[in-house]
């Protein structure tokens, strides 16, 4: 019996401590809201937008990419790659032009390749974008499996293989500069700032032109809300875009999981020990 | 065969060199000519190039991942379906030392050291994955702690198992290197690490399930549930289960002069027992299933390509071993048992794949079909832990008698650890009981 009860207490002491080491605060303080309307944010009016490719050619400059080879074209989907972190695609939609829209990383609110990523390489920062850190990532690719956007990208050719996605531009950010898609766009399809002021610049727009736009902000709520923002004249279906991706953010859905985890290590041993108390033979000593 | 004489002569003797002793273990023992031998050498062999291939010329040389599927069999068979077929050492160990039955006494080293080296050897293929192995370190060591992540989570589960389960079993290794003292430390360890190891394995059985809870848009809506963690679990059970029956019975047959008489005796019984115990989670996983299917309301999938695959892992794979092992168990029909583990085996393969690769994405154009490097480094890593338990079972107390002194030893601290097989012709008290001290 007395050995059963220190048993007891070292795993009780074991369990504590490995709670007290991952630490509440550290482990659930993805799903503590907070207000994003000063982060960085970008709003892509797509009414503006004329296809010239002007954000991808400065993207790739930035970034030492070769220029993109091929154009938006209808009935062909240009997808993002190691190379080319933001494409444009042309759309055949309802109304008689084509739509063009930007793709790169919506820069999550609560992102789940964040919640995904074992090393904190995948990393939210304080400014609003979504950074990935060359020196912690051990190339797993849980963020590829986990972004509802299938954003990050692996580079399989090389083998030191680096995850490539779009950054917001963080370094220029810091030098006061902002980002290079941004800059290079002659529509000022694509604006910079602060995720609430743009999201004010939506709704005004809107609500000015009830008949150019519809009556909503994609990446306003979408999975919990986006620093990326998307006007449209047409429902975001038919520009490709996901529209059952839900509004929950990404790291609730493994939350209820993860907190089960302190409490499964911390009364899981002592109902095993007091089990095999329970069924104890008399010849039986410990 | 009297195994009492061959246990005196297999190990190491008192005073006998440690070092002359293990060089001369290195030696093969057994025929070299085996079929089994003959298919997997080549095999073995050709995955070690194909492994150095893959560090040289890069995943995309040498497998089909994608941007558009950056998993495959790599993650979805030798990781989230090995670790599910080594779910037995947790279970065994659970019956044997929290419940004590002491029945299934005999075949808990053996289910603990198949389950470690399935741990090493799968849970190790996953280096193979990663794009950055030289970055593994980071999750175990400085201020990399990823803690809202599932598979932090399941990284240190991992770590900390695989030393859990060779505390378990390194009273073998002990014993096989005739090291009293340091027997007689790991010895009194063993419960700790069974308590522990149960904990963790809990954990990181529903944790490998928790993983796919990130992709709720990308897994197919029949195979996506929030209790993929709950399904993962019980479906462990199952799994350990038929690989503990399928394990047992080709163990019985290759090392069938290490095995004492009382232990082939009692061989069918634990059989029996085994299935009883997974036909009982086949049944509570059929249920939970079909609760999660009302629940999610998703009767229109059911007939599509998709919803047939279901169809054929729900009946074909559940609903058929289930029958298959209530029949055997009363029969007491050996065949039958070992259909039933076969059939539960490729079952829980195809709904571990289900999960990982084949629901997921269902809907893309171009859908993920491994290359044949990424098949053969499989087979190569399946073959390895084959060979590696084969190697371990030839010299240390697995199936064979432990050495005399043990009892003693056992007697001495009132130690209830398992023995490999417990004595053949000179014990009659001691026989496939754990020692018990009476004073």
């Amino acid at each position: 019996m007395k050995t059963t009860r220190r048993k007891f207490l070292q795993f009780t002491g074991v369990a504590a401590g490995a709670t007290m080491l991952l630490g509440p605060n550290n482990a659930f303080g993805v799903a503590v809201t907070r207000d994003s309307s000063q982060q960085y944010a970008m709003l892509h009016d797509t009414t503006r937008c004329i296809g010239c490719q002007a954000c991808e050619r400065a993207c790739c400059e930035k970034n030492g990419f070769p220029a993109p080879e091929t154009e938006p074209e209808i009935g062909h989907e240009r997808v993002t790659s190691p190379e080319a972190l933001t494409v444009v695609n042309a759309k055949l939609t309802g109304k008689t032009t084509s739509v063009f829209c930007k793709t790169q990383c919506m820069h999550c609110d609560q992102p789940a390749c964040v919640s995904a990523c074992l090393v904190n390489a995948m990393y939210k920062t304080a400014e609003g974008p979504v950074i990935w850190k060359e020196d912690k990532c051990m190339g797993c690719r849980y963020c590829m499996i986990a972004c509802p956007y299938d954003v990050p990208k692996f580079e399989y050719g090389s083998i030191n293989p680096r995850i490539r996605k779009c950054v917001m531009c963080y370094d220029r950010l810091q030098e006061g500069k902002i980002p290079a898609c941004a800059e290079a766009c002659p529509q000022e399809a694509i604006l910079f700032g602060k995720r609430g002021d743009l999201l004010d610049i939506a709704r005004k727009r809107i609500y000015d032109h009830p008949s150019t736009y519809i009556r909503h902000i994609y990446g306003e709520n979408e999975v919990g809300g986006t620093n990326m923002l998307y006007l449209a004249s047409v429902p975001f279906e038919q520009l490709g875009f996901r529209t059952d991706l839900g509004t929950t953010p990404y790291p609730e859905y493994t939350k209820t999981f993860l907190y089960s985890v302190p409490l499964a290590l911390l009364l899981a041993p002592a109902f095993m020990l007091g089990l095999r108390q329970a069924t104890k033979g008399k010849n039986d000593k410990d | 065969m009297n195994t009492t004489d061959n246990a005196t002569n297999v190990y190491r003797r008192v005073g006998q060199d440690l070092w002359t002793f293990l060089l001369s273990e290195l030696k093969p023992k057994g025929k070299m000519l085996t079929p089994f031998n003959i298919i997997s050498a080549p095999i073995i062999l050709l995955g070690l190039i194909l492994i150095v291939l893959r560090f040289t010329k890069g995943l995309g040389a040498t497998t089909n991942l994608n941007q558009e599927f950056p998993w495959g069999i790599w993650i979805g068979f030798d990781v989230v379906t090995g670790v599910a077929f080594a779910a037995g050492a947790y279970l065994v160990t659970f019956m044997v030392y929290v419940l004590r039955m002491e029945k299934y006494h005999a075949i808990v080293r053996a289910t603990v050291l198949n389950g470690f080296l399935a741990y090493v050897f799968y849970a190790g293929a996953l280096t193979l994955d990663l794009g950055r192995p030289w970055k593994i370190i980071n999750p175990i060591i400085g201020n990399s702690f990823g803690v809202s992540s599932v598979l932090f989570l399941v990284a240190w589960h991992f770590l900390l198992y695989m030393m859990a389960q060779f505390i378990e079993f390194s009273p073998a290794v002990a014993e096989w290197l005739g090291l009293k003292k340091l027997r007689k430390v790991l010895g009194s360890l063993t419960v700790g690490a069974v308590v522990f190891g149960i904990c963790l394995s809990m954990l990181h059985q529903s944790g490998l399930g928790a993983l796919f809870l990130l992709a709720p848009a990308k897994i197919h809506p029949l195979w996506y549930t929030e209790y993929i963690p709950v399904l993962f679990i019980v479906s462990s059970v199952f799994a350990g289960m038929s690989i503990v029956i399928i394990e047992g019975t080709i163990s019985h047959r290759v090392f069938h002069h290490q095995i004492s008489a009382e232990h082939h005796a009692k061989h069918m019984d634990i059989m029996v027992g085994l299935s009883r115990l997974a036909a009982a989670a086949l049944f509570v996983y059929f249920f939970m299933k079909i609760l999660v299917l009302v629940h999610g309301m998703h009767w229109d999938e059911l007939l599509t390509p998709m919803g047939y695959l279901y169809l054929l892992e729900m009946i074909g794979f559940v609903v058929l071993p289930f029958v298959i092992f209530v029949m055997g168990a009363k029969n007491r029909n050996r065949k039958l048992l070992l259909s039933g583990a076969v059939i539960t085996a490729v079952g829980i393969i195809f709904n571990r794949l289900n999960v990982s690769v084949i629901a997921f994405k269902w809907y893309a154009p171009m859908h993920y079909i491994p290359s044949w490097i990424e098949i053969v480094i499989t087979l190569a890593v399946v073959f390895g832990e084959i060979w590696a338990f084969r190697w371990v079972v030839n010299r240390m107390p697995v199936f064979m008698e432990s050495p005399q002194w043990v009892k003693h030893l056992d007697e001495e601290v009132g130690q209830t650890v398992p023995q490999g097989v417990v004595a053949g012709v000179n014990s009659e008290a001691a026989a496939l009981q754990p020692v018990k001290i009476k004073k």
